[in-house]
């Protein structure tokens, strides 16, 4: 007799739905921001040590591996910060009907590929090409 | 009819204890950093150059430094408190889990000190 198959953890078989894609680029992002954050720590603490550190540390955060870093944090940056501010208005109660939920799901989405591109640029150009 | 008092009689049975706390907490931090991030991609944005210089001007001023230090400490503690949430979901196994909690907690711990201690020795003046 062949074994039953075994039941599987819920998120094996549910659905795909854009609520699911929301919320794990919320936690994803938010991971990325960690790691991002390490970094503004580095770059603070090398201007603090002097001239010297703070231009070896910036040519660190110049090299392209940290680059690509910082350009997905840029866009981490906007789509957990917009993310959050939908649910911060979620925890208040509101925008729960599904098709306000959906609107502001893709107003998020949107919003933050615009908004990191704008975010990535204007740094670039505040920091005059560098890091 | 009991003559327990009303605390006497819920202690102990059930949480009632810091259960919204970490809820709440990362919710206060994410509306701080809301303006604290915001003001930061700002400053970044109108540098005028990463120089060591231009950093050592921005961070000279008192108001600069203190948005330096609270974005320092709020972040560095949404951050804790978001990394728990992840790791309590994903990491298995009780001595696992604490390990990496602890080791989690420990690196935003020192990189919000030193994050800090950075500010205050360039707005008190950066040997230069």
């Amino acid at each position: 007799m062949a074994q039953r198959a075994r039941p599987l953890s819920p998120f094996m078989h549910y659905r795909w739905q854009y609520t699911n894609t929301l919320s794990i680029l919320h936690r994803i992002t938010g991971v990325v921001l960690s790691l991002g954050f390490l970094l503004l720590v580095y770059w603070l603490g090398s201007a603090a040590y002097g001239p010297e550190c703070y231009a070896s540390a910036l040519a660190v955060l110049g090299s392209v591996p940290a680059q690509f870093v910082l350009f997905g944090a840029a866009f981490a940056f906007c789509y957990h910060l917009l993310n959050g501010i939908r649910h911060l208005v979620f925890d208040l109660g509101h925008g729960f009907e599904l098709r306000t939920a959906r609107r502001s799901g893709w107003a998020v989405a949107i919003g933050a590929v615009v908004l990191g591109l704008v975010v990535w640029l204007a740094v670039r150009a505040g920091m005059g090409g560098g890091a | 009819m009991s003559l327990k008092s009303p605390l006497r009689r819920v202690t102990y049975l059930g949480s009632a204890k810091g259960g919204s706390g970490h809820w709440f907490a990362q919710r206060v931090s994410a509306v701080a950093l809301v303006l604290l991030g915001l003001w930061l991609v700002f400053a970044l944005a109108t540098m005028g150059g990463a120089t060591h210089a231009n950093v050592v001007a921005w961070l000279s001023s008192p108001v600069a430094a203190s948005f330096a230090v609270l974005l320092v400490l709020v972040a560095a503690w949404h951050a804790m408190l978001g990394l728990q949430v992840v790791i309590e979901d994903y990491v298995g196994g009780k001595g696992q889990r604490l390990a990496v909690l602890l080791v989690v907690k420990f690196v935003f711990a020192v990189a919000a000190v030193i994050g800090v201690l950075s500010v205050l020795r360039i707005a008190f003046g950066v040997p230069a």
